[in-house]
This record gives structure tokens, C-alpha cells and sequence, in this order.
């Protein structure tokens, strides 16, 4: 493939959303209520239209005629991209809170730079993003806050949560070889600029949130290179089941 | 007040609806009135968000990303329409959480068809052109019953309501020209969602208790039996165009009716449903309680928080 | 108990700039922020809104349909506020 990092630098992108968005697409019809429920399929559908978009985009550059299904749908558990983070299960509301506000805080951060790219299809997907993201960083930062601030219960859930995504936290700011040749040739944006940034970001929030800011040093990494949790296998099982149990067909 | 005040107030009010006037929320209304459109709204407003358990086991395994996001769109208007029904009920005097408490307790019905299990991709299909399809023709007039906040309401869910019955029938017409696998999959899915989208529009007209008093309050337009026959007749050419075979024998053209002939519907397994013996009552059941349950802390802690918020603001003021 | 449940908001959307906020419904929110971020995710789905007013049910007074007589009734035969109850000639345009 002539852009081969290029390619590879869109699916690392992409893969976050379509993890995540899949990871909140298993709530839909079982929120703490029904406001909340349809707040997070918002966020599940926005993440999806955005899948759709990068996908259709590596699919050009790809040049071999695959779809944005075939690419979405039919790589191998080592072939996905995305960070340990967002493939974490929905153990409670407090951990499907934690990882959105974990994740969207640098989603925003991230976006806010990929606007400036001078590649104009990824700058304009960006734009698009921006502002679906600045809003689910609203919804879940403002959550954070509710929880951390609300009773003991709701204090000890969050801060459970928050403590045991921390070690997937530091993972968003590696760089892939794809990254750095993006890098390099001034299209993706360098991930290590932000990473001060968000720990500042992230800190002040769960201060607000009356919450303790983790303190471990200890972090877990390998979703950007294709070496992922134990969860990302179930996931694909039934993203993928269509595909692969009815290859080569239309739906 | 006298027996024969409430006799005239009662006159009056049905003078009101005769003459297609509104009923709002403070209006004076004779008790039936209330508690009658208490059951029906709530009934209709469960009917959505236990609705959406069938089709949301297959969001995670939609076959393509397209078909996806239609499909979480559509889950969630349900969850929407749940919600304006709600609201629509709570102006009646009873609020969402006692509705929820006869929805979990078992007091409360909703739409039994959702006590059927969604098995292949191509029950989406089936249950958004059959299902879908049977809850228009039962809804449409509902956007004109004399309860102001339940016809608007239902104006709002009609709106949003006319994608869900084109996404449906998209999915089983692409399907029918897909591969001869595929279009046994079409068929299956409309072998098992036929007969009961039929009982969806209720017990024949000889056995539905309310149909009388209804038909007075335009909480109803047309009888169960009417309804079904229109359901029917638009239905079967749809099946034509798909190329598949409605279930049922007996199905044949009466020139002198204009309408469709059908065969007898399995009554007993109706009531044996609707009596929570279908095979999925219980599991539908306890995905409602659940996801209920598992939020009661965090409803607890957002009003703990807003309580806090307000309590600071109050303390800044002075 | 009463204290866990969410209080009930009356939403009200401008469609678009020049038309004024209009009732669209209601909905539950533990605080104002909550119901005007639900009120977007719930309303305005399909586009259908550019600015959002919430506010909490229970401070809405209502009129009482029992007075209506004595509020609207006496509005009705004061033809007099209306244009055409002045004869005014054919002939004379633009009144």
C-alpha cells in the first residue's frame, strides 16, 4: 500500500470510536433511567458517524475496494488499534462514566489539534468531531462531578472506577510508527504534547469532583500495537458475527 | 358533590368530546376518564421501553455499520417515544416511578409481542415492517383522541415513527434479493412475527372488554377486528413485493369484500402470553427491574449532588 | 423516598431565530443543567432546535379551568378590539 501509514494512522483513530461506541451501543434500552439512556446512545451514534467517515476515508487510500465494513469488521483481534481503554466493560455506571470522561478528555484535546492538520479529509472530520466531543466531554465531566459529589456510595463507585482505569490512561499518548511518520510529515498530530495537558485537565476535574487523583505510576499498554485485553475478543465476536457467519454478502 | 352534579358534569363533558373539543390536564374529568387513559398511556409508554429489548440485543451485532446506527436510532426513539408517553400519563396525577412500580410488579400490561425472542439479523427486518406497521395503523389515530397531552404525544411519536416501518422493510427487501440463504432468513422471520403482529392489534371485537367506552372517548377510532383486517389487506401485497409467503393458508383475495379471507388465530397462546407465559416475559421482565435497580444509586447521588449545588448557590447569594 | 426522585421539567425550544420558544414537553433532571442536556438529547434529535428554556414544573402557576368563565368569557363580546367591527367604505385602501 502507498500510504500505508497514513492508512494505518486513520485506523488508530477510528478504532477508538468504534470500540467505544460499540461498548455503549450494549447499554442502549438499560440506563439508570430513560434520559440517561438516550444521552448515551447519543454519544454511541456520534461515535459511529464518525467511524463511518474515517473508515470511508482508509477505504480511498486503502485502494483495494473494501468497504468501510470489511475494514471495520473483518480484521483480526491483533489488527485493531484502539487503546486498552476504551474496550473496558460497562462493570457498573461508574466505569462506563470513568472511561468516557477518561477517554473524551483526550478525544477533545486530540481534535482540537487533528483541525489543523493539513490533510483537508482528516481536518474536516475533525471539525465535525470537535463539537460532538466537546459535548460528551460535557456530559461525562459533569457526571464525574455528580458522582464524586453526590453520596458516599456514588463517591466510593466513581473513585473505584477512576482508580482502576487510571492504568489505561497513560497509553493514549504513545506513539505508533504510523504516529510519528504522520508526525514527521506534519499531518497527525504528536500525542506526547498532550499529555500534560490532560493529567492537568483530568486532576482538576476529579478535584472538583471531590475525588483523589491516582497516584500509581503503574500502566498498561499494547491496544496500539494489536496486544489488547481479554475483553476486545467478546467484542468482536458480536461485532463481527454477521460478517464472518455470512461472508461476501450485502445487508 | 351530589350525585346529580357529577350526572350534569359528566353530560357536559361528553357534550365536550362529541363536539371534538380537547380534554387538558386541570379539566374536570369523570374518574373512568382518568384512570382509563392512566392504563392506556402507560400501557402504550411500557410497550416502548420493554420494545426496545428485542432489538437492542442485536445493535452489538448489527451486520453493517449503516445498518447499525439506523438500528441505535431506532432503539432510542423508543426509549423518546417511552419518555413523551410518560409525561403525557404523569399529567394525569401519577408520577414515572409508579408507573415503572406497576410495570416491575407485574400489575401493569404492555404489548405482549415483546415477549417474543428476536433470533436472526432478520428479525429487525420483520419487526419493524410487521410490528412497526401494526403499531401505526393502531397509533395514527390516536394524534386525534380527546386527551390533549396523550394526541400530542402521539402527533410526535408518528412523526419520528414513519423511518422505523422503511427501515424495516428495507432490511427484508434487501434480504429477499440477497442470496437463497438470506431470503430463508426473510421468511423464517416472518413465519414467527405473522401471527403474533396480528394478535398485536387485541382480542376480537366480542372479546375486548373496553372497545365501547373507548370508541365514546376517541381513545379508539375503529374496532380491534377493523383494525387487523386493515393491517392485513395493506400487508399482504408488501409480502408480494418481497417475494415471500405469508404463513397462513387460509389467506385468499374475497372479490366481494374487496378484503383478505385469513385463517383462525391461535387465541390460547395470546392469553397464554399476555398471562406471562410467553417465552420471554420473565427475561424481558428482569432486563427492566435490572437496569432499574442497578441506577438507584446513581439517581440518588445526582440529586444528592443537585441538592448540594443548590445549597452552595444559596449560601454564596447571602 | 420522595427526596431520590428526579423532579419533572417543562421544556420549551425556539425552532429556529424569529419564532418564539415554544411548549415541547416535559421530562425528568436532577438540576437545571441536567434537564436542559437531556432536554437536547430528548427534543432535539432531529434538528429541531436553537435554543432551549427549562423549567421546573412545580413553579408554573396554572389558571383554573373552573374560572374560565370569568377569565375568557368576557373577552368574547368585545368586538369592538377587532378591525372589522369599523364600517369603513370600499373605496378607501390601505386601512
Amino acid at each position: 500500500m502507498k500510504n500505508e501509514n497514513l492508512y494505518n494512522y486513520i485506523l488508530g483513530i477510528a478504532d477508538n470510536s468504534l470500540i467505544l461506541g460499540q461498548r455503549l451501543g450494549e447499554l442502549c434500552g438499560h440506563g439508570p433511567n430513560l434520559e440517561t439512556d438516550i444521552a448515551c446512545t447519543n454519544i454511541s451514534l456520534d461515535l459511529f458517524g464518525q467511524v463511518r467517515s474515517y473508515f470511508q476515508y482508509a477505504g480511498k487510500i486503502a485502494g483495494d475496494g473494501r468497504s468501510e465494513d470489511d475494514i471495520s469488521m473483518l480484521r483480526k483481534e491483533h489488527e485493531y488499534k484502539n487503546v486498552l481503554l476504551v474496550e473496558q466493560p460497562n462493570t457498573n455506571f461508574a466505569y462506563t462514566i470513568a472511561r468516557q470522561f477518561l477517554f473524551d478528555a483526550y478525544h477533545l484535546a486530540f481534535l482540537r489539534e487533528l483541525q489543523k492538520s493539513p490533510d483537508l479529509t482528516l481536518s474536516a472530520i475533525a471539525n465535525k468531531c470537535v463539537k460532538e466531543v466537546s459535548y460528551h466531554e460535557r456530559f461525562s465531566s459533569d457526571w464525574v462531578r455528580r458522582l464524586g459529589d453526590g453520596t458516599d456510595e456514588s463517591r466510593e463507585k466513581i473513585q473505584e472506577a477512576i482508580n482502576d482505569l487510571w492504568m489505561y490512561t497513560d497509553e493514549l499518548f504513545h506513539q505508533t510508527e504510523a504516529d510519528k511518520a504522520m508526525v514527521a510529515e506534519g499531518i497527525g498530530v504528536d500525542v506526547t504534547t498532550l499529555k500534560e495537558g490532560y493529567y492537568a485537565y483530568v486532576k482538576e476535574v476529579l478535584e472538583e469532583a471531590t475525588l483523589e487523583v491516582p497516584e500509581s505510576k503503574y500502566f498498561q499498554k499494547g491496544g496500539k500495537h494489536g496486544v489488547h485485553t481479554e475483553h476486545l475478543g467478546y467484542i468482536l465476536a458480536e461485532l463481527q458475527y454477521m460478517q464472518r457467519t455470512y461472508p461476501n454478502m450485502e445487508w | 358533590m351530589s350525585e346529580e352534579q357529577i350526572r350534569s358534569l359528566e353530560r357536559h363533558f361528553n357534550e365536550r368530546i362529541a363536539r371534538d373539543e380537547k380534554i387538558e390536564p386541570k379539566d374536570w374529568m369523570p374518574e373512568k376518564y382518568r384512570q382509563t387513559h392512566i392504563r392506556q398511556i402507560s400501557q402504550h409508554a411500557h410497550s416502548e421501553i420493554v420494545g426496545m429489548l428485542p432489538e437492542g440485543n442485536w445493535i452489538t451485532r448489527a451486520p453493517s455499520l449503516r445498518r447499525k446506527v439506523a438500528l441505535l436510532a431506532k432503539v432510542q426513539d423508543e426509549a423518546g417515544h417511552g419518555l413523551y408517553l410518560y409525561s403525557a400519563c404523569e399529567t394525569l396525577g401519577i408520577s414515572r416511578d409508579e408507573l415503572y412500580e406497576q410495570l416491575h410488579s407485574g400489575k401493569a400490561k404492555y404489548s405482549s409481542i415483546f415477549n417474543y425472542p428476536a433470533l436472526t439479523w432478520a428479525d429487525m427486518g420483520a419487526i419493524g415492517w410487521l410490528v412497526d406497521g401494526a403499531a401505526i395503523i393502531n397509533q395514527v389515530p390516536l394524534c386525534n383522541t380527546s386527551y390533549g397531552p396523550y394526541a400530542r404525544a402521539m402527533i410526535r411519536v408518528c412523526k419520528e415513527e414513519s423511518f422505523h416501518q422503511r427501515q424495516g422493510f428495507e432490511i427484508m427487501l434487501k434480504l429477499c434479493n440477497g442470496t437463497p440463504e438470506q431470503k430463508a432468513m426473510a421468511q423464517d422471520a416472518l413465519n414467527r412475527w405473522w401471527w403474533p403482529s396480528l394478535m398485536m392489534l387485541g382480542p376480537t371485537d366480542d372479546k375486548s372488554v373496553h372497545t365501547e367506552q373507548s370508541m365514546k372517548w376517541k381513545l379508539k377510532r375503529k374496532t380491534n377486528d377493523e383494525l387487523r383486517q386493515q393491517f392485513i389487506d395493506q400487508t399482504v401485497p408488501q409480502a408480494d413485493v418481497l417475494g415471500l409467503t405469508i404463513p397462513d393458508s387460509d389467506l385468499k383475495w374475497n372479490e366481494e369484500r374487496q378484503s383478505y379471507d385469513f385463517g383462525e388465530i391461535d387465541w390460547d397462546e395470546f392469553w397464554q402470553v399476555v398471562k406471562g407465559h410467553g417465552p420471554m416475559n420473565k427475561e424481558r421482565m428482569k432486563a427492566r427491574v435490572g437496569a432499574w435497580e442497578r441506577g438507584t444509586w446513581v439517581r440518588e447521588a445526582a440529586m444528592a449532588y443537585a441538592k448540594k449545588k443548590q445549597a452552595r448557590k444559596e449560601k454564596q447569594a447571602v | 423516598m420522595a427526596t431520590k426522585n428526579w423532579p419533572l421539567w417543562e421544556i420549551f425550544v425556539r425552532s429556529k431565530n424569529g419564532l418564539e420558544h415554544r411548549h415541547f414537553g416535559s421530562l425528568h433532571a436532577a438540576d437545571a443543567e441536567m434537564a436542559l442536556e437531556n432536554a437536547r438529547d430528548v427534543y432535539t434529535r432531529r434538528n429541531e432546535g436553537v435554543s432551549i428554556w427549562v423549567v421546573e414544573s412545580k413553579h408554573i402557576t396554572a389558571s383554573n379551568p373552573e374560572n374560565n368563565g370569568e377569565l375568557f368569557e368576557p373577552a368574547q363580546d368585545k368586538v369592538y378590539r377587532h378591525p372589522t367591527f369599523y364600517d369603513v367604505p370600499d373605496e378607501v385602501k390601505h386601512m
